[in-house]
């Protein structure tokens, strides 16, 4: 019987040959936080612990609230720069230029890297399976007490198979799957479970791309999301992979599975995901012409280089409608537009443009919403109030149907203005 | 040990941003804090009106989305006694053990119950009594049972670290 991804990770990590649903303890290979490193600082010296187990696996990243918009991220910020310099942590990226938004910079920067146990005290940790290694969510005090132990339990996660074929029409892209998919599997569909993505559809697929499924993954249930790392992957890596303890690791053929889907990506059209769930799920025809006041290209999810591609591809020579907020999800994405003329043509549109972090995503700051007000969002959650307002409303959807629905001030189909 | 309380009871998918809101991430820092503004925008009467050793009963999928471990956190400090669900999403799930509070997973209750209702709960021998019925729930997985009887993972650290 042949093994899936998670049982090879995690055999690897563990030392000796694992199956689904046995519990094993491992080592992490990364620990990364991001603001919440502040309070789990707090509960790390709750321990009693001098020294974290070992300074240079951990990453801090500040992209939550940054810069500080308000005393108390400030003092929040404060305390992660004085642990850091404490335990001599050194991949700590502070608001500089060398900064962004946590996953992108966990991806870009080399950790993320095949075969790696990646953990982050973040839910979309999930993001970092698109260089095939295996990263996942966890809370507070597990990553205080992984700090202090440098170990951590998993059980061994039964996995499902995703197989994709096919290619895109013009106007559709990873997101308008992901959401689909999400709202046939539901918000538990993978819950507990290590999603393995097959198939020549994602073997075509630009590595952002295989970024924004993973970075979704948590929306169904998963535990893990993860592609193949192909050649692709080892070009992206070869010249700044952060160590050398990575290795590229594949479910077997015959690796036994729990589920499996079935998609052709020439079957999937433009979608949204409607208030205020991530698995209510339309396609455009249900939603085109419905209000929006504000848009939001950022994130995550959809904030690279090739998201901010594709929205100015259609912004390009037009403006816009409605406030217009867009973050590069990292200052090298930042300066990458900046030299392909990107970001003279979201000015030129109407939009603004604010430094790189999480925006308005969870409602810190930077396009907050007002009651009754309605955003269409690339980035992953429209839950009920997480853009601040809980009588608010957050649609999500791709780059290229956010940047057609700031044009109109309401939910357009982007294949009409390509 | 057994608990009896007051039902609050909610559908599925309920996920941490309506249990905790983000806003509040960074700014809200103490526990006790953290317990006045739970469930808010899911359930003002709930956020005004909860008791120690009130119940929550959820549907499945209960506490997904965010890794905060707040909305486990401002239950907890609520005084909550324990939460019954259809299915909890799994950092939810790791983090109410990690914190000490109890969970339990029973389908069929869950069903049986409404709001409002006075339901009991014996730990000691998995049962949920509730509008005459009772109701088997299984006992804990082995590798978590040491955090709950340390009252939670750093607890359990610090004993097993000989920190205690």
């Amino acid at each position: 019987m042949g093994k899936t991804f998670a049982e090879k990770a995690l055999g690897r990590a563990a030392g000796y040959d694992v199956v689904a649903n046995q519990v094993v303890t491992v080592e992490p290979d990364w620990c990364m936080s991001h603001d919440n490193g502040a309070p789990i600082a707090r509960t790390f010296k709750k321990i009693g612990v001098k020294n974290v187990w070992k300074p240079e696996r951990i990453v801090f990243i500040l992209d939550h609230a940054v810069p500080a918009p308000s005393s108390d991220h400030a003092v929040n910020h404060k305390e992660v720069r004085e642990f850091s310099a404490e335990q001599g942590i050194k991949h700590f990226y502070d608001v500089t230029s060398d900064g962004g938004v946590c996953h992108q910079k966990m991806c870009e920067e080399g950790f993320a890297l095949p075969g790696l146990i990646m953990v982050g005290s973040d839910s979309h940790t999930c993001t970092y399976g698109a260089y095939g290694a295996f990263s996942t969510g966890i809370g507070r005090s597990e990553m205080a007490a992984a700090w202090a132990t440098g170990k951590i339990w998993f059980k061994v996660p039964e996995s499902m198979k995703v197989v994709v074929t096919g290619k895109f029409n013009p106007g559709v892209s990873a997101k308008d799957f992901i959401l689909k998919f999400i709202g046939d599997v539901k918000a538990d569909g993978a819950d507990y479970m290590s999603v393995e993505f097959h198939g020549e559809g994602i073997e075509n697929m630009s590595i952002a791309e295989r970024m924004t499924l993973c970075n979704m993954g948590i929306e169904f249930g998963a535990k893990n999301a993860v592609c193949r790392p192909d050649q692709k992957v080892l070009d992206a890596i070869k010249d700044n992979a952060k160590c050398d303890r990575w290795e590229p690791l594949w479910a077997d053929e015959d690796a036994v599975y729990a589920a499996e889907y079935h998609y052709d990506l020439g079957d999937i059209e433009p979608g949204v995901a409607k208030p205020h769930k991530v698995d209510n799920y339309a396609p455009i025809g249900e939603v085109k012409g419905t209000k929006i006041h504000e848009a939001f290209l950022g994130s995550c999810t959809n904030g690279r280089i090739e998201d901010l591609r594709a929205a100015a591809a259609i912004l390009k020579g037009n403006k816009v409608a409605v406030r217009t907020i867009v973050i590069p999800a990292s200052w090298i994405v930042y300066r990458q537009a900046m030299k392909e003329g990107l970001l003279d043509i979201f000015l030129d549109s109407g939009c603004v443009i604010c430094n790189p972090g999480c925006g308005p995503c969870m409602g810190n700051h930077e396009g907050i919403l007002a009651p009754e007000e309605a955003a269409i969002s690339t980035a992953n959650r429209n839950f009920k109030g997480r853009m601040g307002d809980k009588d608010s409303f957050i649609y999500l959807a791709s780059p290229m149907m956010v940047a057609a629905s700031a044009l109109k001030g309401e939910i357009s189909d982007p294949r009409e203005v390509l | 040990m057994s608990v009896k309380g007051k039902v609050w009871k909610y559908g599925d998918d309920v996920n941490t941003d309506v249990i905790f809101p983000g806003k509040y991430t960074y700014t809200i820092k103490e526990r006790a804090d953290m317990a006045k503004v739970a469930l808010e925008d899911l359930d003002m009467e709930f956020n005004k009106n909860a008791k120690p050793g009130d119940i929550i009963v959820g549907g499945k999928n209960w506490g997904c989305g965010s890794s905060r471990e707040q909305a486990v956190s401002c239950i907890k400090e609520r005084g909550i006694a324990v939460i019954i669900a259809k299915s909890f999403a799994r950092i939810y799930y790791r983090n109410c053990f990690n914190e000490g509070l109890p969970i339990i997973v029973c389908p069929e209750a869950v069903d049986a119950i409404s709001m409002g209702d006075e339901i009991e709960v014996d730990f000691e021998s998995g049962v949920i009594k509730a509008g005459g019925k009772e109701f088997k729930f299984p006992a804990y997985p082995e590798f978590v049972q040491g955090l709950i009887k340390d009252g939670g993972l750093i607890p359990h650290v610090k004993k097993s670290l000989g920190l205690a």
